[in-house]
């Protein structure tokens, strides 16, 4: 969590199929792990009612443990905007999603944490997540700049919101180090701006 | 501000609301790091979500929330923030964090408002630019006073017409986001407008503005206009005198234009939209209060959410009964929603397998409320009247459904185990159709209520 982080062009690793629309940030981190000061031990708390209620559920498999890719399908991560879903997600080994589609607080709360969300189509996922349950030490590669990911014979072209691409390429997806580089000129904007002077 | 390097904007952010809950890490990190908060007059904080509701005694019987409370007191006192805590000096104002922000005059049309919560949304209501960020960026506003932050689009929604007696503010955003999608809103920022949302109340369009995330966009807005103006006029943070009048005459500047270009436009007709009730575990799973669920037609996520709540597809959601009747949140926990709801409940009784629990939005609120006797014709109806917080919307305090209770809520969203039971059920409704329902033990039209009632 250094605030020059390094550039991050390619995620490698085995992956973990989770399947379903519209799963939320309550789903992945309840409510009540967010009753604390501290980021640390989410990892086990990652879907922890979920996997109560499904013996059968992936974060449940053994088969995916140690798994580097979440494979998701759409709207992943809606609703809360609480840190502590991704941040247990990554806490638990994860370093990359791939899904049909992100809620953008969770997409920008990923990327601040150095995960990049691979957005690609309903098939192309669900070849993959097909390919992973198959297979589940399958070694699935993706690379930042062009999108592309494999998996054994399957090829897939993902995409990465541009700006969050260039980022993680750049080394500049945790943007603080960047906003607080030219601070003279947020004074400047502030004298400018009507409602902070009297109008 | 700038293009950054990124290819991003870098955004000032003209006000800042902090909570217990999301913050601590922030802090840390700034600790860490050696930095200092940038604009400490700009950050603003209370505590909302974990506050307990029954007794703000200290400490409190809940240790964690005391811990956490202790905690934001402490780093608002290092950094020099303004907090509104739950007892003592400032407690006047203390609430949710999207209730108290425009009831002080905080919230103003043509701001840049960040708040690590992603009902945040609510503020647009006012004409500003509000969005909910997760705790890093908590950390880089704090430090910057700045965002990065990608360009959004803009959808434009009209409603027009005019919304039947017994139809709310609410049932026009759980239609609205029924119709388009909980994701259909990604990338975009929902602009409200129309002859229904132009005669709406600010109270009513924040409700339309807070549940804008619901719909997958980050943010609402409805242009300012004289209710704005007249809203704000005299609050405590808003300009006073001539320095009002030239707010006016900038605000005004900031509206679209009629003409202006959208990337995308949807119209809604008032006349057509019921009392919404939603049946599933996502607030885009509802009906109107006649009408009966989908049937489930090999569609996973029907079949899922069904399964969930224990519901058969294609029955009806009226006469569903309820264990738990929740009134309060961010989307409905102002004085206005409590006074809809206190005259459904005027002269009837809870039912007695029903838990009934008001909880206003603000202690400003609670204190409006007690001063029209609305407490007393909650109390008289066997409701529990609660201090102010976010409480039974997401279960982080004490309040909490148990097991496979039902609850109809005025809340903003029925995902599984939300309301603090990983099993809990949750109906989200308008506040007078949660107290039709507390009344009745189960899911009712409020309007057939409403026909009883002298005019």
């Amino acid at each position: 969590m250094s605030h020059q982080p390094s550039a991050i062009s390619h995620v490698t690793g085995r992956g973990l199929p989770l399947r379903g629309d519209d799963i939320d940030t309550d789903r992945i981190m309840p409510a009540r792990f967010l009753r604390a000061t501290s980021f640390e031990g989410l990892e086990r708390h990652v879907f922890e009612d979920d996997r109560a209620s499904a013996p059968a559920h992936p974060f449940n498999d053994a088969r995916f443990a140690g798994a580097t890719f979440l494979v998701v399908n759409r709207n992943f991560g809606c609703g809360s905007s609480r840190e502590h879903a991704p941040q247990g997600l990554a806490r638990a080994g994860i370093r990359g999603l791939i899904g049909e589609s992100f809620s953008e607080i969770f997409q920008g709360n990923a990327a601040m944490l150095g995960i990049p969300c691979f957005a690609a189509d309903r098939q192309a996922i669900d070849r993959l997540q097909t390919i992973i349950e198959h297979t589940p030490n399958l070694t699935i590669a993706a690379r930042v700049d062009t999108g592309l990911i494999t998996a054994g014979p399957l090829r897939i072209t993902a995409t990465l919101p541009a700006p969050l691409r260039d980022g993680f390429l750049s080394g500049q997806w945790n943007p603080t180090a960047m906003l607080l580089d030219r601070f003279d000129e947020v004074r400047v904007v502030a004298e400018r701006l009507p409602y902070l002077n009297g109008f | 501000m700038r293009t950054l390097p990124s290819g991003q904007t870098q955004l000032f952010i003209g006000l800042h609301l902090i909570h217990e809950v999301t913050t601590p890490q922030a802090f840390d990190m700034l600790r860490q790091h050696g930095w200092r908060v940038a604009f400490p007059e700009r950050t603003f904080g209370t505590v909302d979500h974990i506050v307990p509701t029954d007794s703000r005694r200290r400490p409190f019987v809940d240790l964690i929330a005391e811990e956490m409370t202790a905690a934001l007191e402490r780093n608002c006192r290092d950094f020099g923030i303004r907090l509104w805590g739950p007892e003592g000096a400032g407690s006047e104002n203390q609430g949710i964090v999207h209730v108290i922000g425009p009831e002080l005059g905080l919230t103003q049309p043509g701001m840049t408002i960040a708040c690590g919560d992603s009902h945040t949304s609510t503020h647009g209501a006012l004409g500003a630019l509000a969005f909910g960020i997760g705790t890093s960026q908590v950390r880089d506003v704090l430090a910057s006073q700045c965002l990065a932050l990608d360009p959004l689009k803009v959808r434009r929604i009209d409603v027009n017409g005019s919304l039947a007696p017994g139809v709310y503010a609410k049932d026009v955003i759980l239609t609205i986001i029924r119709r388009l999608g909980v994701q259909g809103g990604v990338g975009f920022a929902y602009e409200y407008g129309g002859t229904t949302v132009d005669r709406m109340t600010i109270e009513e369009r924040m409700t339309i503005c807070n549940m804008s995330i619901e719909g997958g966009a980050r943010a609402g807005y409805v242009n300012p206009d004289d209710t704005t103006i007249d809203f704000l006029r005299g609050r405590r943070f808003a300009p006073a005198g001539e320095a009002f009048e030239r707010a006016v005459a900038w605000w005004r500047s900031l509206a679209s234009d009629r003409d202006a270009a959208y990337d995308d436009r949807v119209a809604l007709d008032a006349a057509s939209i019921e009392p919404t009730v939603t049946w599933g575990i996502n607030p885009g799973q509802s009906v109107g209060v006649g009408e009966r669920l989908p049937d489930a037609a090999g569609d996973d996520s029907v079949d899922e959410a069904l399964a969930f709540m224990g519901f058969a597809a294609g029955s009806l959601i009226a006469g569903t009964p309820i264990d738990v009747a929740f009134i309060g949140s961010c989307t409905n926990g102002r004085l206005s929603d409590l006074e809809e709801a206190a005259r459904v409940v005027r002269g009837h009784r809870v039912a007695p397998h029903v838990k009934a629990l008001v909880v206003p939005g603000s202690q400003a609120v609670s204190r409006e409320a007690e001063a029209r006797g609305l407490d007393a014709v909650f109390r008289q109806a066997g409701f529990e009247w609660r201090g102010a917080g976010c409480s039974m919307c997401l279960g982080m305090n004490t309040d909490r459904l148990e097991g496979r209770q039902i609850c109809a809520s005025s809340s903003n969203r029925n995902f599984k185990g939300r309301q603090g039971s990983p099993t809990g059920r949750t109906l989200l409704m308008s506040p007078a159709m949660v107290a039709a329902a507390a009344i009745a033990g189960e899911v009712v039209d409020v309007r057939t209520m409403l026909e009883e009632m002298p005019v």
